[in-house]
């Protein structure tokens, strides 16, 4: 049923959380911007852990293939994300710095 | 609940939050370059906790499907990220984003499959939810993929404007709502799939009418919209994980966003609009432009630089296009031997994403000290040498400051103009993405070096060599 209390709980986490995105990410130099978003791509692939909660209750052959999706897309995003922002920032490098 | 599900229960959520925090702190530490590599290290192991304490806190029921999908994903994700190209960042950034909210959109596709299954009531607040999670998913989705067509060619790159537009789009909004309701009312896979599927057409309708280089406000935004889908779908499933990781995504999106409307003095509201270039560009290229220009050969290019005290490089997009940076790091190189100082001036809108042009300057391992932003160089310029604008154009444009009837009036620019002198690399005469003429070629200062980028920094090297 409608339940007011767990809806409040996770506004309140959700306001909260997008008060820290703000004040860390304003401080991000414009040099990293493009990191960033690559990293935060990687990031938003935390849906693998919805993904993974339908996929692993799901009772019928259409829920399984469905979640199976999500965690592929999922996937895609985390370990794509994740592997070309290190790819990125492995190549900033300091004046006189080899 | 039995006390051993509750123990595992609390066991997650205490990975959870170490996982936020790891977040957090990753996101933090991208704060400067040197310490970049470690923070998005501290993400990626917070994304394993996030996952492990999913697995330890629930009982999964059959491992194949998960599996099967996980090794196709990580595969996909592998290879694209090895073999992408620098200059092709935003193309990979806006199709993962696509992936992201089209997960968003199943997972809750699932959910309500799952739900409905049950046979139980569905409160409103989930079918809310679920709801949102499509909608946004649906329309990150379809709006990424266009916007990933118009960044490779694939889609043209002018903005579409569709005659009706207007009432298009009103009917979809419309038959959202009206489909949200039928869901909270009657939960029902046609009600979802009716949502889903305007989703998917609005998502491609709210891009097309975009021009090809206001793209870079648009995966930023679409960036923005794959962390809010994320968000959503932690509603649906009452999980703060979700909630909290998509709403540091929603944030950064938002965020970039902004900085990029603002480097381009426009309002989101006029970037969403469209048609930005079409009109104005229209009205510009109707008169004949007679004015004569100042042209230069390399050679000459060459001892103006060999002979400088000071020289600041202003890269753009035809950098990236003509694939120069590494041409451009040599002939830095071989000026800074002679004891000459050098720069590299970067706009905000410079390249296809936020921040493009720093990383296609990485590549071609350019110190990122030597990168300086429009607010620190832009007093430099008066003490500068020359100026060499590769493949920039728009934000180097004087009119920006003094002409009110411009469509770029009241854009930050760099100021270029203020050098003793300018070279500036084009291919030809060609008006910026704006549509407005360059007021910069007409100065008595500026000397036009035409022809393909690459070409032409490489003959100047040469030329500096042989002084």
């Amino acid at each position: 049923m409608f339940d007011a209390e767990a809806l409040i709980i996770a506004l309140t986490v959700f306001v909260l959380a997008i008060f820290i995105g703000y004040e860390v990410i304003t401080k991000v130099p414009p040099t990293l911007h493009t990191p960033l978003m690559s990293g935060s791509n990687a990031i938003s692939g935390i849906v693998i852990v919805g993904a993974l909660l339908v996929a692993g209750q799901a009772d019928g052959l259409v829920g399984q293939i469905l979640g199976a999706i999500a965690v592929g897309l999922a996937m895609i995003n985390v370990v794509g994300g994740f592997m070309v922002t290190d790819r990125m920032l492995k190549m900033f490098r300091r004046s006189g710095q080899k | 609940m039995s006390t051993d599900a509750l123990f595992h229960m609390n066991i997650t959520n205490v990975m959870y939050i170490v996982a936020a925090i790891l977040f957090i702190v990753g996101l933090k530490q991208l704060g400067s370059p040197a310490t970049a590599r470690n923070g998005n290290r501290m993400s990626s192991m917070a994304m394993l906790i996030a996952v492990l304490a999913t697995v330890v806190g629930n009982d999964i029921m059959s491992w194949e499907w998960i599996i099967g999908g996980a090794i196709v994903g990580a595969a996909i994700g592998a290879f694209s990220a090895r073999k992408v190209a620098m200059t092709e960042m935003p193309q990979l950034v806006a199709i993962f984003n696509g992936f992201g909210g089209a997960a968003s959109a199943v997972i809750a596709a699932g959910e309500l499959v799952r739900l409905i299954d049950n046979g139980a009531d569905i409160a409103e607040d989930v079918s809310i939810t679920i709801m949102a999670s499509v909608i946004v998913g649906g329309v990150t989705l379809t709006g990424s993929f266009i916007a990933y067509g118009k960044l490779q060619g694939v889609v043209p790159t002018r903005p579409l404007l569709l005659p009706i537009r207007n009432v298009i789009n009103v009917a979809l909004l419309i038959g959202m709502i009206a489909s949200t309701v039928w869901l909270v009312v009657d939960p029902s896979m046609t009600a979802f799939f009716i949502a889903g599927g305007i989703a998917l057409a609005l998502g491609i309708l709210v891009v097309i009418p975009i021009g090809g280089a206001d793209m870079p406000v648009v995966i930023a935004l679409l960036n923005s919209y794959s962390g809010i889908a994320g968000a959503a779908t932690g509603f649906v499933l009452g999980n703060n994980m979700l909630i909290i990781a998509g709403s540091l995504v929603g944030a950064s999106g938002l965020i970039l966003t902004r900085i990029m409307t603002k480097a381009m003095n426009r309002s989101l509201a006029n970037v969403m609009l469209g048609g930005f270039g079409v009109e104005d560009g229209a009205a510009g290229s109707g008169e004949e432009e007679t004015r004569p220009v100042t042209s230069i050969q390399p050679d000459d290019a060459a001892t103006m630089l060999a002979y400088a005290q000071s020289v600041i490089f202003v890269p753009g997009y035809g950098l990236a296009v003509a694939q120069a940076q590494h041409q451009v790091r040599e002939l830095a190189d071989l000026l800074k031997e002679k004891g000459i100082s050098v720069r590299y001036a970067i706009h905000p809108v410079a390249g296809r994403m936020p921040g493009h042009m720093n990383v296609l300057l990485a590549e071609a391992n350019v110190p990122y000290d030597e990168l300086k932003d429009l607010d620190e160089i832009n007093g430099e310029f008066q003490r500068t040498d020359v100026a060499v604008v590769i493949g920039a154009n728009d934000v180097t444009n004087p009119s920006a400051r003094t002409d009110t009837s411009s469509p770029i009036y009241g854009m930050p620019i760099l100021n270029v103009d203020q050098a003793q002198s300018v070279i500036m690399m084009k291919r030809g005469m060609s008006s910026g993405f704006a549509g407005v003429q360059n007021e910069m070629f007409f100065l008595d200062k500026t000397q036009m070096l035409f022809g393909d980028a690459k070409d032409s920094v490489e003959k100047i090297t040469s030329e500096v060599k042989d002084l």
